[in-house]
C-alpha cells in the first residue's frame, strides 16, 4: 500500500493546468506601469548615489581629492574606493561615490572630486594575438587520437578564422540597489537574480548577521546572467548609508558605466583545420583558440562542441588579460562561443566538400552524446522542413546574380537546464485559501505563473485561488535564477510541497470519505475517492476538517536526487536554422526568418516557453548583426558606452521567426528542463552560415556588420 | 502612413539619434512619430533665464496640476520618476535612444529624458499612470499581456505609450506600419514578435474610442 504522496506529474493528456497557455500573472502589473523595480522606489529620506569612475583603462590613483565634493550642498556622505595608490586595471573602475538628497546633487558633486593618475600602459584588444604578446598565455593542448595521420589521410580538409566579439549584457535596469544600513541592520531592494542569496553575501561583505540582512526584490529589468551576487555597489551603497547616518540611498549605475563594468560576454576568435571523407564524416579535427573575458584570466570554449567525440583532434585555448570590464556569465556562457565556432567549421568543410551542410550537421551527430544523436537529428530535419530547405538552400555563393543573396545557414546547441536545489512551502488554510511560499524571483521568465500552475494542478484548483509569494529573504530559499535551473527546481518544490500538503487534507477527510489518503484525489476544486466521483466534497468543506489551525508542508527539490524523482532533468538539445538576405552594395545583412527548434522537456506553459525562444533569438540576432564592444587602441577607452552606438536589435530587424517546440511524448517523459538558455546558443552561427551560403564566402568575424561584409567581399581582412 | 510622416518633420539640428543614424544606414525602422526632434524654440524664447538653483516647475499630469521645485537641469523623466514617484516611465538609455521613458506630450509620444521638466510646463503630459481608468487595463496595455509582449517588463511601459502615441496618429496600421512606428523603442528580453501582434490588437479594440482616452 502506498502510504506517501506520489509526486509523479499527471500524464500528459490528464493536466489540466500545466500545459495550457496562461498569460503570465504580472502582466498586468508590467503592462500597466504598476509593477515596482528597486529602481523604481522613492523611500522616505532616500538620498541619492553617483559614481566617480576611472576615465584610464590602466592607471594609478597617485591623490584623490573629495573636499569640494563633500561641501556640494546636499552632499550627505562620500565614500572613497581607489584610495590613492590603487592600481586601475579598466575604465569605468569604481574610484569614489557620493550620496546626496537629490540626484542632480549627487552628479554635481561626483563631478567635483579630483583625482590624479599616473596613466600606464593598456592592452583592451585581443584579436590580433600577435599584439598581446605577454598578455596572452596559453592553457596547453589537448589532443585526442592521432591528428597528424589523420589529416593526413583525409579525403578533404578545410581551414577557417572565425571570430566571435565581445558583447555586454545590457540589462534595462542597471545594476544596483536601494539600500540602508541602520546599526546592526541591513535592509536592501536590489536588482538580482539572487534573491535568496543575497543575504549571505551581503553579510560577509558588511560584517552584519545574516539574520539581520532583509531582502525585498518584487521585479528585476533584466539579469541575463550578469546580476547575480550583490557586488561592491551594494556595499558601497551601504557605507554611503551608514555614513549618512542610515538614510536608505538609491545607487544604480548610469549606462555608461553599466556598459563598461557590470557585465560582458568573452570573445574567441579562431584558427581552424577540419579533416575527413568526401561523404561527410568528420574524422580530424584542429583548434586553436583565444579570447578575453577582461583582465582576469577566461579560459576559451573548449572545441569542437557537441559533436566531442571526433576521433582525432588538437585543441589549445589562449586567454588574453586586457585592460577591459570583467566579463559575467551570459545567457549560456561559453556556449554561443563554442557553438559558433564549431558550426562555422562544419559548415566550411561541407562546402569544401561541396555537400549539402544539413546532411553534414545530421551524419556528424554521430559525435553527439550518445543520448541525443537522433534528437539532433530529428531536431535538424524539423528545422529544414519548416525552414523550406529543401525548396530555398542552394550551394554556398550559387545565388543568383541579383545584388541581394539569400542564403541559409544552421547552428546546434546544447545545455545542461537541470533544476537547481529549491525549498518551497505551501500552505493549506481552514477556509480553503492557499499561499505558496518560495524564495524565488521571476526575471521575466514567468516564474510566478509556472509556480502558481503546478500548485493548481496539484490541489486541483483554479490559478486565482493560489496567493504566491516570492521575492523576499524571509521566505523558504530557492537558488539564483541562472543556468536555465529554475523551472526545474521551483516546478519541482512546489509540487512536492503541494503533494505534501494535499496529502495530509487527504488524512483530515479520508475517513469522512470512508478512504485511505492514496485513495484520494484533487479534481476541480473536489477531494474525492479515485473511481467513484460521487464520493467528494467540495474543497471548502474539506478544509474545514482540518481543524482551527493551517497545514503547512515544505517540498524540497534535491539535485542529486531529481533524476532518480523524474520531476525534472538536464539535457536541452536545438537546431536552428537563419534565413537571411545580404545586400552585396551596402553590405547589410536582413534576417529574412529564423527558424528554432528545441526541447526542454515536460512543457509547464507552451507561451512563456515560446517567448523564452522568441527573446532569445531576438538577443542573438542583435549579438550576430549589431552589437559588439569597441575598444579604441589609442585611449583605452569603450567607444559605444551607450545604447546608439551598441546596437540592439529593434522591431523591424528581427525578420519572422518560426518556434517549434520539439514536446515528443519522450521528450515530455523526461521532466521539466530549463528553457532560458539554450535557444540563444546557435544563432550566430547560424547567421555567419547563412551569410556564407548566400555571398559565397565567409565573414569571419561576427557581429556580420555591414563593413565587415563589404571588407570580405572586396578580399580585405574583416 | 508613417512614411510619409517622416519626410514632413524637420531633420535633427545636431548630434545623432539612434533613428537618424539607423535612417542613414538604409536598415531599422526609423520612425520619427515620437516628436522628439520636434522644435522646441519657442517654449525656450519665452523660458527665461532661471537657475541654477532649484525653480518652481507645475507640470500637468494626467489632468491634474503637479507641483514640484527641482533644478532647472532636471529632465521631464526625473521629475516624474525622482519628484513625483511616477515610476513607470523608465531611465535606461540616459540619452534619448531605448525609449524607455515614453510619455505623451501635448499628444505626441516623446521622450522624457530629452525633455526638460521646465519646457514641460504648460502642456498635457500623459504618463503610463494616466492611461487606465479605474481597475481595467487600457486596450493597449490588455494587448501587451494578451500577447506576451513583455518579460522583465522595464521596457514595457515605455513601449505601450509610444504604442499608444503611434496608434492615435496610425488607427488602421498595417503590421509594416507597426514596425516603422515602434522602431525607436528598445526591449532586451526580445519582446518584439508579441508587440507587433499587441499593437494590432490593440488597434483593432481601440476603433471608435476616443482620441486620448
Amino acid at each position: 500500500m502506498a502510504n506517501t504522496p506520489d509526486y509523479s506529474w499527471p500524464p500528459m493528456d490528464k493536466r489540466k493546468v500545466m500545459g495550457q497557455r496562461f498569460k503570465r500573472l504580472d502582466g498586468p502589473a508590467k503592462s500597466s506601469g504598476r509593477a515596482k523595480y528597486s529602481s523604481d522606489l522613492n523611500l522616505k529620506g532616500m538620498l541619492f548615489g553617483a559614481y566617480y569612475t576611472s576615465p584610464h583603462a590602466h592607471a594609478r590613483v597617485t591623490s584623490i581629492d573629495t573636499g569640494d565634493a563633500e561641501k556640494t550642498a546636499g552632499v550627505k556622505a562620500v565614500h572613497v574606493m581607489a584610495p590613492a595608490g590603487t592600481e586601475i586595471q579598466w575604465q569605468g573602475w569604481e574610484v569614489a561615490a557620493v550620496a546626496a538628497t537629490t540626484e542632480e546633487a549627487a552628479r554635481q558633486a561626483a563631478r567635483k572630486i579630483k583625482v590624479e593618475y599616473e596613466v600606464m600602459p593598456h592592452l583592451v584588444r585581443e584579436e590580433d594575438l600577435a599584439k598581446a604578446g605577454t598578455r596572452a598565455k596559453q592553457g596547453g593542448e589537448q589532443t585526442t587520437g592521432e591528428p597528424d595521420k589523420a589529416f593526413q589521410d583525409a579525403e578533404a580538409v578545410s581551414e577557417g578564422e572565425y571570430g566571435i566579439s565581445v558583447v555586454t549584457h545590457c540589462c534595462l535596469e542597471p545594476h544596483g540597489q536601494v539600500i540602508q544600513w541602520q546599526g546592526d541592520t541591513v535592509n536592501v531592494w536590489p536588482s538580482t537574480q539572487n534573491v535568496p542569496g543575497y543575504a549571505g553575501a551581503m553579510s560577509q561583505s558588511l560584517k552584519v548577521p545574516a539574520t539581520n540582512v532583509k531582502v525585498k526584490m518584487d521585479y528585476v529589468g533584466g539579469g541575463f546572467g550578469s546580476k547575480f551576487g550583490p557586488d561592491a555597489w551594494a556595499v558601497v551603497g551601504a557605507e554611503l548609508s551608514r555614513k549618512a547616518g542610515g538614510a536608505p540611498v538609491k545607487l544604480f549605475l548610469d549606462r555608461a558605466t553599466e556598459q563598461m563594468v557590470a557585465g560582458n560576454r568573452p570573445s574567441a576568435f579562431g584558427k581552424f583545420k577540419v579533416g575527413g571523407k568526401k561523404d561527410g564524416t568528420i574524422t580530424a579535427w584542429q583548434s586553436d583558440v583565444w579570447g578575453t573575458g577582461g583582465f582576469a584570466a577566461t579560459n576559451p570554449p573548449a572545441q569542437p562542441y557537441v559533436y566531442t567525440t571526433v576521433p582525432n583532434k588538437r585543441h589549445t585555448g589562449t586567454t588574453v588579460s586586457t585592460n577591459t570590464g570583467p566579463q559575467r556569465a551570459w545567457r549560456a556562457p561559453g556556449n554561443q562561443q563554442a557553438s559558433f565556432l564549431t558550426c562555422c567549421a562544419i559548415d566550411d568543410f561541407a562546402a569544401k566538400i561541396g555537400m549539402d551542410p544539413l546532411e553534414v550537421f545530421k551524419l556528424n551527430a554521430q559525435y553527439a552524446p550518445q543520448a541525443r544523436v537522433e534528437t539532433y537529428r530529428y531536431q535538424l530535419d524539423k528545422a529544414a522542413e519548416l525552414a523550406d530547405w529543401k525548396k530555398l538552400w542552394h550551394p554556398r555563393g550559387q545565388s543568383g546574380s541579383g545584388t541581394v543573396k539569400r542564403g541559409l545557414g544552421i547552428g546546434i546547441g546544447a545545455w545542461n537546464g537541470a533544476g537547481h536545489a529549491s525549498k518551497c512551502r505551501a500552505v493549506i488554510n481552514p477556509d480553503g485559501s492557499v499561499s505558496i511560499e518560495i524564495g524565488t524571483q521571476d526575471l521575466g521568465t514567468g516564474t510566478r505563473t509556472i509556480i502558481t500552475q503546478v500548485a493548481a494542478e496539484t490541489l486541483g484548483l483554479p490559478m486565482s485561488q493560489i496567493k504566491l509569494s516570492i521575492g523576499t529573504s524571509e521566505l523558504p530559499p530557492d537558488n539564483a535564477s541562472g543556468g536555465s535551473t529554475t523551472v526545474g527546481g521551483v516546478s519541482t518544490s512546489t509540487r512536492k510541497s503541494s503533494m505534501n500538503a494535499l496529502w495530509k487534507l487527504f488524512e483530515a477527510v479520508g475517513p469522512g470519505l470512508g478512504a485511505q489518503p492514496e485513495e484520494l484525489e484533487a479534481v476541480d476544486g473536489h477531494i474525492r475517492v479515485k473511481g467513484s466521483p460521487n464520493k467528494s466534497m467540495s474543497w471548502q468543506a474539506a478544509c474545514r476538517k482540518i481543524g482551527p489551525n493551517p497545514i503547512s508542508e515544505m517540498g524540497e527539490n534535491v539535485p542529486n536526487q531529481a533524476a532518480r524523482e523524474g520531476l525534472n532533468t538536464g539535457g536541452a538539445a536545438g537546431a536552428q536554422i537563419a534565413d537571411v538576405s545580404v545586400d552585396t552594395e551596402t553590405g547589410i545583412v536582413r534576417i529574412n526568418r529564423h527558424t528554432a527548434v528545441h526541447d526542454c522537456g515536460l512543457v509547464i506553459n507552451p507561451r512563456l516557453a515560446e517567448s523564452q525562444v522568441y527573446g532569445a533569438v531576438i538577443m542573438g540576432i542583435g549579438t550576430a548583426l549589431f552589437e559588439e564592444r569597441v575598444m579604441d587602441e589609442q585611449t583605452g577607452r569603450m567607444l559605444n558606452s551607450d545604447m546608439e552606438f551598441y546596437k540592439l536589435a529593434g522591431i523591424a530587424d528581427i525578420g519572422n521567426i518560426v518556434v517549434h517546440m520539439d514536446i515528443r511524448p519522450e521528450m515530455d517523459k523526461r521532466g521539466v528542463i530549463g528553457l532560458g538558455e539554450p535557444p540563444a546558443i546557435p544563432i550566430c552561427a547560424a547567421v555567419s552560415n547563412a551569410v556564407a551560403n548566400a555571398i559565397g564566402v565567409r565573414v569571419p568575424t561576427i557581429p556580420v556588420t555591414p563593413d565587415r561584409v563589404l571588407a570580405t567581399l572586396e578580399g580585405r581582412k574583416a | 502612413m508613417s512614411s510619409k510622416k517622416q519626410t514632413e518633420l524637420p531633420a535633427p539640428k545636431t548630434g545623432f539619434s539612434r533613428r537618424g543614424f539607423i535612417g542613414g544606414l538604409g536598415i531599422g525602422g526609423g520612425a520619427l512619430g515620437t516628436g522628439l526632434m520636434e522644435p522646441e524654440t519657442a517654449a525656450a524664447a519665452t523660458a527665461g533665464v532661471v537657475g541654477p538653483g532649484p525653480v518652481a516647475i507645475t507640470l500637468n499630469v494626467n489632468g491634474k496640476p503637479l507641483k514640484l521645485t527641482a533644478e532647472p537641469c532636471v529632465t521631464l523623466v526625473d521629475a516624474l520618476r525622482n519628484y513625483l514617484d511616477l515610476t513607470g516611465a523608465k531611465r535606461v538609455c540616459d540619452r534619448g535612444t531605448c525609449g524607455a521613458c515614453t510619455v505623451i506630450m501635448n499628444g505626441k509620444s516623446v521622450y522624457a529624458c530629452t525633455v526638460l521638466a521646465i519646457d514641460a510646463q504648460g502642456k498635457n503630459i500623459q504618463t503610463i499612470e494616466g492611461l487606465a481608468t479605474g481597475s481595467n487595463l487600457h486596450p493597449v496595455s490588455k494587448a501587451f499581456v494578451d500577447n506576451d509582449a513583455q518579460q522583465c517588463g522595464y521596457c514595457t511601459p515605455g513601449f505601450v505609450m509610444a504604442c499608444k502615441g503611434f496608434l492615435d496618429e496610425h488607427p488602421n496600421p498595417t503590421e509594416e506600419d507597426v514596425k516603422h512606428g515602434l522602431g525607436g523603442n528598445l526591449c532586451r528580453c526580445g519582446t518584439y514578435m508579441g508587440v507587433r501582434k499587441a499593437v494590432l490588437q490593440a488597434a483593432k479594440e481601440m476603433k471608435g474610442g476616443a482620441k486620448n482616452g
